[in-house]
């Protein structure tokens, strides 16, 4: 009687076990302390960034001058006169803050697109779920959503940050890039630049803070839709109404996403280096958000299942987790590849610029091939059999790389543009992005407790428990 | 040709049924020839034991083989046999190199990969594979016993079956020829008798 009893069991073993589907995360005072450890030597180490940035700052400042007025020399090709030298002298005054101040802006521009970027990929890809019908990832769609809970605060701070360092990031905002003549209304302005005058239509502060407000408003509601509507699937037991309702609005976020994801990458990145642009670089941005956001999500949930949470998720999860990340690394190269290549072959000057301009200088270039392989060469190698997608030791390893290493590639699209000779990889840098991760990480892990891990009622749950 | 390989075939409805016959089975040591399935069933290589392919290995030496050579062969071509500016690059500039490396990458691997399928399963051209029964292709799992791989008789192995619930079983005898043809026979076969008497009819 017992073996027969025993013998059922062992028939039916992946079917039996049970998971605790009322699982609640709770915010540890020890997860907590990791958290702060990651704040804390943060922020001391943009401390000590900061004050070196500020000693040396002289060193920048000079070195900026003498390029303006190579500049004025270069434009002005004949005599200049005492107007325009003023003129010069005047913005040279705008750059003038350059040194660590300038720095600082960069940075809390480059965190504040990077984590934006992968807030945005925590409501995408749970829009992606619900539109593709996937059953797998349906235990772990609060860990995905969750990304989204610290979007309200990069609003704010990309709102701040733009209305106090445009000029300091964005060349195109100065006015006098604009007017042709000088106050006089005779004399030519030297500094007219009709090929961003031509740009005036879209790139305006109006405009673009119109867009900036508009885009994050409604994905603010999106994400705001996608949570209540999961929440409230909790309270309603069999009713697939819900589930049908979160569908058509992911449908919704999925074409929305796409048209301001790429406008965003234009604004917020590509027209920092005015005059360049380039027709891939909206899917170039997202490509690099959408990995990010991905290897995020899986060292979440290796970090969830490792403190105890979300025990039905298996090797299968995992797998399905690192082929995103694998296969995206992949699209990013393609998509970068694809950028460079184009530009190398047709070899046009004002389309080179933007690879000169991170090639010719000492401190990118290393960085610049440093870029290639940590988001190809290692995801691509470190992650091409199938047992190593499945272990969460190289998963780990991979996932760490790669998010660095994307933070790398927002570096370089960012900092060479706005700094130029005066960018540098240092402790401000690295500090600043570890207070952003820091804070990151904590919004999120709020967020995580205030609806239990696992959607109980989501139709497909069954599907992932027994995931394999 | 005799018919001296003699198998006991067990057709199974469903494919938890098939998984938990295919434990029970293993468990009392009788040995499974194969199992064949209308679609893939998770899991059930693990179940039958099936050691991990080495194909994926294959592949990337097969894709490795592809790089190396459409690298050695585009440096040689445009850089050492007969160097040529184009674009205003240099004789050997990598970025040009990357999109040829790359489908001579996928080629290789694919074409490799194809070819290496084939001949381990020994589908060669016109050859028609071993089939123990056609519902394999349908709507029924097929699980094939070879008697003589095993101790047991045939009448106890026929009782685990109806035990582990196969709602089928029969006997099929087939020739060594069928189970493993070899190309060379198929050829002189081929050309001894024409094409219709070498395809061996599907049954």
């Amino acid at each position: 009687m017992a073996s027969t009893q025993h013998e059922h069991h062992d028939l039916h073993d992946t079917h039996d076990v049970h998971y605790n589907l009322d699982e609640r995360f709770e915010f540890s005072s020890k997860i907590k302390k990791d958290v702060f450890t990651i704040l804390g030597i943060g922020i001391v180490l943009f401390v000590i960034g900061l004050i070196l940035s500020m000693i040396g700052g002289g060193h920048h400042h000079a070195s900026i001058e003498n390029a303006d007025n190579l500049v004025v020399s270069i434009n002005g090709g004949h005599e200049v006169n005492p107007v325009q030298n003023e003129q010069g002298a005047g913005h040279g005054s705008h750059h003038g803050a350059i040194g660590w101040l300038q720095r600082l802006y960069a940075n809390l521009w480059l965190n504040n697109v990077f984590f934006t970027g992968i807030s945005l990929i925590g409501i995408f890809f749970f829009a992606i779920q619900y539109v593709a019908s996937a059953g797998w990832s349906a235990g772990i769609i609060r860990v995905i959503i969750s990304l989204s809970r610290f979007l309200p605060y990069m609003a704010v701070m990309m709102l701040g940050v733009f209305l106090l360092a445009h000029h300091d990031l964005f060349h195109w905002t100065h006015h006098y890039l604009y007017e042709k003549f000088l106050a006089d209304g005779v004399t030519p302005n030297p500094e007219y630049d009709p090929i961003i005058n031509g740009k005036k239509g879209f790139l305006n502060i109006p405009f673009f803070l119109f867009r900036m407000i508009v885009f994050f408003g409604i994905w603010l509601f999106f994400a705001y839709v996608f949570r209540s509507e999961s929440a409230k699937e909790d309270l309603e037991n069999g009713s697939t109404v819900r589930y049908r309702r979160l569908v058509r609005f992911s449908a919704f976020f999925i074409v929305f996403f796409a048209i301001s994801s790429a406008i965003s990458a234009w604004d917020w990145v590509m027209s920092i280096d005015t005059h360049w642009y380039s027709t891939m670089f909206g899917w170039y941005v997202f490509a690099s958000w959408f990995v990010t956001g991905v290897a995020l999500i899986t060292m979440l949930i290796i970090h969830l299942k490792e403190w105890g949470y979300l025990q039905f998720v298996n090797e299968a999860h995992l797998h399905d987790l690192g082929k995103f990340v694998f296969g995206f690394s992949i699209f990013w190269t393609y998509i970068w590849f694809s950028q460079f290549l184009l530009i190398y072959y047709a070899n046009i000057p004002e389309e080179t610029v933007y690879f000169f301009e991170r090639l010719s200088r000492d401190q990118y270039a290393p960085l610049f091939f440093l870029n290639i392989f940590l988001n190809f060469v290692f995801p691509f190698l470190g992650l091409m059999t199938r047992d190593s997608k499945r272990k969460m030791r190289i998963l780990k390893i991979v996932c760490t790389i790669v998010i660095i290493g994307h933070w790398l590639d927002f570096y370089l699209m960012i900092t060479p543009g706005t700094l130029k000779d005066a960018g540098n990889l240092g402790l401000l840098e690295i500090g600043l992005a570890m207070i952003y991760l820091g804070a990151f990480l904590y919004v999120v892990f709020q967020g995580l407790q205030k609806l239990p891990l696992i959607p109980k009622n989501h139709p497909m749950l069954e599907e992932s428990l027994h995931h394999h | 040709m005799e018919k001296n390989r003699h198998f006991l075939v067990g057709i199974f409805n469903d494919e938890d049924i098939l998984i938990d016959a295919v434990k029970k089975i293993r468990a009392k040591g009788i040995t499974i020839h194969e199992v064949y399935t209308p679609y893939p069933v998770h899991h059930l290589e693990d179940h039958l034991g099936y050691k991990r392919s080495w194909m994926p290995k294959a592949a990337f030496m097969f894709g490795l083989t592809g790089t190396i050579c459409a690298i050695v062969m585009q440096t040689y071509m445009l850089g050492i046999d007969w160097p040529m500016i184009i674009g205003g690059k240099s004789y050997i500039a990598i970025p040009d190199f990357v999109p040829v490396s790359f489908e001579m990458t996928v080629l290789f691997a694919s074409f490799g990969m194809a070819f290496t399928f084939f001949f381990v399963r020994n589908l060669l051209p016109h050859r028609v594979p071993i089939i123990f029964d056609r519902r394999a292709s349908d709507d029924k799992h097929v699980m094939a016993i070879d008697l003589a791989a095993n101790s047991f008789s045939e009448s106890e192995i026929r009782k685990v079956l109806q035990e582990v619930q196969a709602e089928e079983i029969y006997r099929k005898d087939l020739t060594e020829e069928e189970l493993k043809g070899n190309f060379i026979t198929y050829l002189v076969d081929l050309f001894t008798n024409g094409v219709t008497s070498s395809s061996r009819k599907l049954n």
